[in-house]
């Protein structure tokens, strides 16, 4: 086979792989922007947080990264619901989101990484799995295990919640809180105590998120930062709120970023979620499957 | 909203100070700053005080679009660091050229990626604006970073001239001037703004855009000269930078510190009126100098983030705010 | 005589769904009209359709004689066309006669007839007040307001930009009996001096009391317009408001 072509089809592969995991750290935000409205972008902090909390777990428990971030959820899940009772009463409750609650989440997100800076140093940490190396071989195609497996345990979340949204009532709930609050109010639902349970699971899908980034590479404090740009473009793209939208966008993303670090080198890699972004709000803010 | 009570009486009863007065009035008061720092007859004071005199013009900078129109730019770091190479550019290619002509094309060039960024984004919803500056930071980076002619992800250096141009003396202490200067033409212009049917404009823009629209208000073109004029001097604040620091690479040019400050020093200050983000980088400013020397420079730059999320969440009219809230 | 403003053929749709389908309406300089419907008709569609606060994909709209399809809000603004907004909007940071300060300064002196400056200004913005009743409240902040004073902020603010017509949109809603007459008395004014006026309104007694012509929009179509009196006899308009 051509050598370029060659490239090209493992470039596209796991650009495809690459996106299952954007799909892991973004649904998050899917829940928090584009259900609740609430612009958190401290989210890649959170992040970053459950990548450390498998690093401990995997380095002096000895335990799997991903069971140890499985078993932390519930701290994340209540980390949320605090994080959202505070924004409620000091930015939503006085209308005041947009400018001191952005700078809040900004603050969150600063102090989070000079935090484990402070904590963990700024050197690279990795975890030790079975899939963090080797491949899986289906005859002429190789998927390393390292990028399949944040994939399929993004597709499971992504499954998972939207099973969840669609089919509980507390579920449905969420969908509709930005919405109608009003409905909501009807159905004798809360739409605070609504957000503060959306608030906990987004949360609590970025510390799963934070396992399948440490899988897929090394990580150190400031690359949260890399992220603010992929996960709010990929929300974008794939029209805020809308599960198979945010699917479709963060394959394509993770294919064009692939493609680009293949042909023009990986410290371009970076600035092509900037470029999405920048589009998409320039030319069709309301998302590629948006009306 | 004391405080705009108050400042509405300032408008309209005596309205202060002229501009030009105020402008004599922040020259003495600059040049009494200068004075006394060099007084102190060393240069760590001047690298100090020079910090301090940056981020008032970064803060002021940020408060232009931030405060008065309520659109958070959180690329406080492109637009600083667009001023601070193009002088690494121009150092090398017109080495010649008088540091405050430097200093005008790099807050030129940072004045135009910010209507640009503007001009694609600012028809929506403020937070995508956020969002785009902070992805802005990111792509800035990005480019720096490849582009080898000004060293790349290596960095690059620049010689400082050993003696400053005018007034004599070690170089820095005609960086410092510089800057000074710098703080002065931000401050008026910021005061200006308050002032103006603009400071207005700003204002109705940041309550209620529709009903700013319904009132005549050309909301876009407003927006797009307070992200240029915030865009242009956070450039001119960086254009400096590198003989400042000799060598300068991403990493430092790009720190996260240069947007927490010029956020949090206004939001700390007060972001209604001009006084708010001088208070708050002297504050911050001086708070930080003090841990970094008797702490640690890690914990030197947990301050700003920490006193802004406390002020946002308890005091969100900053300091200016809680002191007129007393005097009334 | 021409019309102040020609409404043509004017649609707009939310996705799938028809706000408004061929809207005709002129309105003559001096005249006023009242325009009602139920909840959802399209009202207030059609007064962002009119104001350029949306734009509508079909038709078009003029005022004074010229096209103001492709203008901007506040283009339409300056070209004398007011509104005021079903909640109240005021700029909540600024005092009262600041929040008129705004469409004077962008309004009526970027409209160049005449350009105010300094104490004109503040002269201006307490005459205003002072027509409204809220003079001695110059001061003070929208959020000290009582539900019927931010009303008459909203409809001062509108006046502030000197307009040649103004549409008042649902102005008395959730007002008492005696609020409704004052904000009724406050417009009636407005138009003797030579303000054209469209009332939104639900109250039926305010509408027939100031209407001197009535229209009626129902799920997005105008299925009367003429003589108040007549409209609220047609078969088709009871029926919208009675049910079958």
């Amino acid at each position: 086979m051509d050598a370029s072509a060659d490239l090209l089809i493992n470039a596209l592969i796991s650009g495809l792989l690459l996106g299952g995991f954007y799909a892991a750290v973004s649904v998050g935000v899917a829940i928090s922007f584009g259900m609740l409205d609430i612009v958190n972008i401290a989210h890649p902090a959170v992040i970053l947080l459950g990548s450390y909390v498998a690093f401990i777990g995997n380095t002096v428990f000895g335990i799997d990264p991903i069971l140890a971030t499985v078993i932390t959820l519930p701290v994340f899940y209540l980390l949320g619901m605090v994080a959202y009772q505070v924004y409620y009463v000091a930015f939503e409750r006085r209308d005041d989101q947009s400018l001191r609650g952005l700078s809040f989440f900004f603050g969150i997100l600063f102090i989070a990484e000079v935090g484990l800076i402070l904590s963990f140093g700024v050197d690279y940490r990795s975890v030790q799995a079975w899939y963090v190396s080797g491949n899986l071989n289906l005859g002429i195609i190789e998927l390393p295990w390292r990028l399949l497996v944040p994939f399929l345990l993004g597709m499971a979340m992504v499954v998972g919640l939207q099973l969840y949204l669609s089919r509980t009532f507390i579920g449905r709930a969420i969908q509709a809180v930005a919405q109608d609050q009003q409905a909501l109010r009807l159905m004798a639902a809360n739409p605070t105590k609504i957000k503060r349970i959306a608030f906990g699971l987004s949360f609590a899908t970025a510390a799963l998120g934070g396992a399948a980034l440490i899988i897929i590479q090394p990580v150190e404090p400031s690359i949260g930062r890399e992220y603010i740009g992929r996960v709010f473009a990929i929300c974008v793209l794939g029209g805020l709120g809308s599960f198979p939208g945010m699917m479709i966008a963060a394959v394509t993303l993770g294919i064009v970023e692939n493609l680009t670090a293949t042909f023009f080198g990986p410290s371009w890699a970076p600035a092509v979620a900037f470029g999405v972004l920048l589009v998409t709000l320039a030319v069709r803010p309301s998302g590629i499957l948006g009306r | 909203m004391a405080s705009l009570v108050a400042k509405d009486a300032e408008r309209e009863a005596p309205r202060g100070l002229g501009h030009v007065a105020f402008i004599l009035v922040m020259v003495a008061v600059a040049a009494v700053v200068f004075m006394i720092t060099r007084s102190i007859g060393n240069s760590y004071a001047f690298f100090a005080a020079y910090v301090v005199v940056q981020y008032m013009v970064l803060g002021t900078a940020w408060n232009i679009l931030g405060g008065y129109t309520g659109y958070v730019n959180f690329g406080v770091t492109a637009f600083f660091a667009i001023g601070a190479y193009s002088t690494v550019v121009l150092h090398k290619l017109t080495p010649w050229m008088p540091l405050p002509a430097m200093i005008l094309i790099g807050g030129v060039m940072a004045a135009l990626v910010g209507l640009g960024t503007g001009y694609l984004t600012l028809r929506l919803r403020g937070v995508f604006f956020s969002i785009a500056t902070l992805a802005l930071a990111v792509v800035v980076q990005t480019l720096i970073t490849n582009w080898d002619f000004v060293g790349g992800a290596r960095g690059a250096y620049v010689m400082r001239p050993r003696i400053a141009p005018l007034i004599g003396g070690d170089y820095i202490q005609y960086l410092f001037l510089v800057m000074l200067g710098l703080c002065v033409i931000a401050l008026a212009t910021a005061r200006a703004i308050e002032r103006s049917a603009l400071g207005y404009g700003f204002a109705a823009i940041r309550d209620d855009e529709a009903a700013a629209e319904a009132s005549g208000v050309p909301t876009l073109g407003l927006k797009l000269i307070a992200t240029a004029l915030s865009g242009g001097f956070m450039g001119m604040a960086g254009a400096p930078l590198p003989y400042y620091v000799t060598y300068l690479d991403p990493s430092s040019g790009f720190s996260l510190n240069y947007a927490v400050n010029a956020i949090a020093m206004p939001l700390i200050g007060g972001t209604s009126s001009w006084l708010g983000p001088i208070v708050g980088a002297i504050l911050v400013g001086g708070l930080q100098e003090y841990i970094r020397v008797t702490i640690s420079s890690a914990v030197n730059v947990l301050v700003a983030g920490v006193l802004m999320v406390a002020f946002v969440i308890l005091a969100p009219q900053g300091i200016v705010g809680l002191f007129q809230r007393k005097k009334r | 005589m021409t019309a102040l403003l020609h409404v043509e053929k004017v649609g707009k749709r939310f996705g799938g769904f028809v706000a408004l389908q061929d809207i005709d309406l002129e309105v003559q300089p001096g005249e006023r009209l009242g325009l009602i419907g139920p909840n959802g008709s399209g009202k207030s569609t059609l007064v962002n359709c009119i104001c350029g606060t949306l734009r509508n994909e079909q038709g078009s709209v003029s005022f004074g004689g010229a096209a103001m399809d492709g203008l901007t809000a506040h283009q339409r603004t300056r070209l004398g066309l007011a509104r005021s907004f079903q909640l109240p909007r005021p700029f909540g940071s600024l005092t009262l006669a600041e929040n008129l300060r705004i469409p004077i300064l962008y309004a009526v002196n970027a409209r160049g007839e005449r350009t105010l400056s300094g104490a004109a200004i503040d002269a201006r913005c307490l005459e205003l007040l002072g027509q409204v009743g809220l003079a001695d409240k110059a001061r003070q902040m929208p959020r000290d307001l009582t539900q019927i004073e931010m009303r008459k902020l909203e409809l001062a603010r509108a006046m502030a930009a000197d307009p040649k017509l103004l549409i008042s949109d649902e102005a008395m809603a959730g007002l008492s009996h005696a609020e409704v007459d004052e904000i009724l008395a406050l417009l009636i004014r407005l138009n003797g001096q030579g303000v054209t006026v469209i009332m939104i309104e639900h109250i039926m007694r305010a509408v027939m009391a100031f209407s001197q012509r009535l229209a009626v929009l129902v799920a997005g179509r105008k299925i009367a317009d003429g003589d108040p009196k007549a409209v609220v006899r047609e078969p088709e308009v009871v029926r919208a408001y009675l049910g079958e």
